[in-house]
């Protein structure tokens, strides 16, 4: 129990710091939204100021004290009001955000788990073939883990879009089909997403790989598996009941560095294909100088992983008793 | 290059004369591991080298002529972009860039990891603490969109300032690294030896931890090195780069702008990449065979005669 209560208490304390970190660095630093639709609209002629001083109020500016605006600001969090979009103006931030996630989530979640089976299966195959004709694949899967993800998908875009014609190379699904469940959409959504997909495992498998050969090749040195070993147990049986098992923990473990990774690849891949994903959200309110969708996409994007890796702690403890003994 | 052929071949000739004896498994177990190393070694090395000569070999990237979107010729060996600039000596001037990226942002990373990581565990109690929960804090924050964002925020986007950016945001995982060794060193017994003898602190950090540490600090430069030239990389390609900086990942962001691929100009946004992933898959090898220095079971040919375990980690 209590593993899980300090497990919580940390994630608490770090979605506190995520959270003040978004307060503070527009703060510290840049111009605010409504200089930038001023700056939009001066072709029009110049504002009068009771229009600025309107347009503050609905963004929610102030020239309070930082901590009434921080005080402010965490009540806002609270009703999910980020304020409204600057490029989708007026639309509120969080409806923008709010209509990305479930492209992304579908894509990143299901290419991270496709990525972590393969990575493992084959890694600890290739962990137990050591020594073997399989340890020249090694340089390869260094080389594959070392590709950017926007340039892979650069190349896979080349190579399967525009040579071979074989996938689309830009959005989430055909405009003419109108967005609902029908299994229309769905299929030409699972259509365009195959390239993302695609390129989002393969370049992150290659680093799922090698730590899991690594892990498995230092387990299979463990004693108990050579014991197992003399005790004439079948290969098979070795391998998953013995070596496999134990070599997984620590992957599990590392989850949160390879979702990281996996975040960082989506977002520049997702502004490839023009994916209408969080990233790709968060790359246009970068470029609109749009700071309400900025500080909700971030913010959105951190308590997802947050929370994934949460849970995967909660798992951990599950699966390692040891852990939950340690503190 | 005939150096790193004769390597690059060594492991054929251990596997076509399986032979385990102690003495000759001995000795090739250390050769294995080095194939990897001075072929990660003589990449960089090479790199290295461009980068140092850049100015020299590409004094003028930016200039255009008139013929653009060349193919590949003897006058442009890897063509020319849409403005006629040649794209050899664009990735010329880009390796200065990415690699300056690298080794300082490396630096940088290692030196903020060691004071979180070697300094929080050598201290303990409640340094230990704060800088490992820090870290952690660190390590579950995604980085690229914190990146993105503090770069957009940071008014004057230099080189060098995007580096102590790249470094602030990314290393927590070396730091936790580091911290793991260190406590694992400092409680091994010539560390107490050397407490009994009533040596100085520095002295116990500098002559008996830090040298023990040495090959996990030098694993964490390259990493970290690897991790700030891509994190540039995908910067500069979503055009929050340095502006007018020129990297491997700024020559993509122009070419990507460009359209060069519904163009069909691959020798425009393929040689950037490939560079890019070349660069990293060295830096990845030599990663590797330090890691089978320090963890000998990773030596593949020691596994099969497994010798007795040591006692405690």
């Amino acid at each position: 129990m209590r593993y899980y209560l300090r497990k919580l208490g940390f994630y608490l304390i770090a979605t506190w710091i995520a959270i003040t970190l978004n307060f503070l660095l527009p703060r510290l630093v840049k111009g605010n939204p409504v200089d930038v639709i001023l700056a939009k609209t001066q072709s029009s002629g110049p504002m009068p100021p009771e229009a600025r001083h309107a347009l503050e109020l609905q963004f929610g500016l102030s020239h309070d004290p930082l901590i009434v605006q921080y005080v402010h600001y965490l009540g806002n969090l609270f009703t999910g009001n980020f304020g409204l979009s600057v490029s989708n103006y007026p639309t509120p931030a969080i409806d923008v955000v709010a209509q990305a996630i479930p492209w992304t989530l579908v894509l990143v979640g299901l290419s991270t788990v496709i990525s972590y089976i393969i990575g493992v299966v084959f890694g600890s195959w290739l962990g137990w073939k050591r020594g073997s004709w399989t340890d020249g694949l090694l340089p390869v899967s260094t080389f594959i883990s070392a590709i950017p993800y926007f340039w892979l998908a650069l190349v896979l875009v080349y190579i399967f879009g525009l040579t071979l014609h074989w996938f689309p190379v830009a959005g989430g699904y055909d405009l003419n089909i109108v967005p609902a469940f029908t299994p229309e959409f769905i299929g030409s959504a699972i259509y365009y997403g195959v390239l993302p997909a695609f390129t989002i495992v393969l370049a992150s498998v290659s680093g799922q790989l090698l730590s899991t050969r690594n892990m498995m090749v230092s387990t299979m040195a463990e004693d108990y598996v050579t014991t197992a070993r003399a005790k004439g147990l079948r290969q098979r049986r070795v391998f998953g009941s013995y070596a496999m098992r134990n070599a997984l923990l620590p992957s599990v473990a590392g989850f949160a560095m390879s979702l990281g990774f996996i975040v960082n690849g989506s977002v520049v891949t997702e502004t490839v294909f023009s994916y209408p994903g969080v990233g790709f959200t968060l790359l246009q309110a970068v470029q609109n100088n749009d700071y309400p969708l900025m500080q909700a996409v971030f913010l959105v994007i951190t308590l997802a992983v947050l929370g994934a890796n949460l849970v995967v702690d909660i798992v951990y403890g599950f699966i390692d008793p040891r852990t939950r003994l340690a503190n | 290059m005939t150096f790193s052929q004769q390597e690059l071949a060594e492991p054929d000739l251990s596997k076509s004369e399986p032979d385990l004896s102690d003495e000759t498994g001995g000795r090739r177990i250390v050769r294995r591991g080095s194939w990897k190393f001075w072929v990660g070694i003589a990449i960089c090395a090479l790199f290295a080298i461009i980068a140092a000569l850049g100015p020299l070999l590409a004094p003028n990237p930016n200039q255009t002529n008139s013929d653009g979107l060349q193919a590949p010729s003897l006058q442009h060996l890897l063509g020319t972009t849409n403005i006629g600039q040649d794209v050899l000596t664009q990735v010329i001037a880009g390796t200065t860039g990415s690699v300056i990226i690298g080794v300082v942002a490396g630096a940088l990373t290692v030196v903020l990891s060691m004071i979180f990581g070697v300094g929080g565990a050598f201290l303990g109690g409640k340094w230990d603490e704060a800088s490992s929960l820090l870290s952690n804090v660190f390590l579950v924050i995604p980085g690229l969109p914190l990146l993105i964002i503090v770069t957009d925020y940071v008014q004057s986007r230099d080189i060098l300032v995007i580096a102590v950016v790249i470094s602030l945001v990314s290393w927590a995982g070396a730091a936790r690294v580091l911290r793991a060794q260190t406590l694992s060193v400092r409680s091994r017994d010539y560390v107490d030896a050397a407490r009994v003898a009533s040596e100085s602190t520095w002295r116990i950090m500098l002559r008996e931890i830090l040298p023990n540490l040495m090959p996990i600090i030098a694993s964490q430069f390259v990493f970290g090195a690897l991790g700030a030239i891509l994190a540039e990389a995908g910067l500069s390609f979503l055009g929050l780069g340095a502006p007018g900086g020129r990297s491997w990942g700024s020559i993509l962001f122009f070419a990507q702008n460009a359209q060069a691929i519904s163009l069909g100009a691959w020798w425009w946004f393929v040689p950037p990449g490939l560079c890019i992933a070349v660069l990293g898959a060295a830096l990845g090898l030599i990663n590797f065979s330090i890691d089978e220095q320090i963890n000998p079971r990773l030596r593949t040919l020691a596994v099969l005669r497994p010798k007795a375990k040591r006692g405690g980690k």
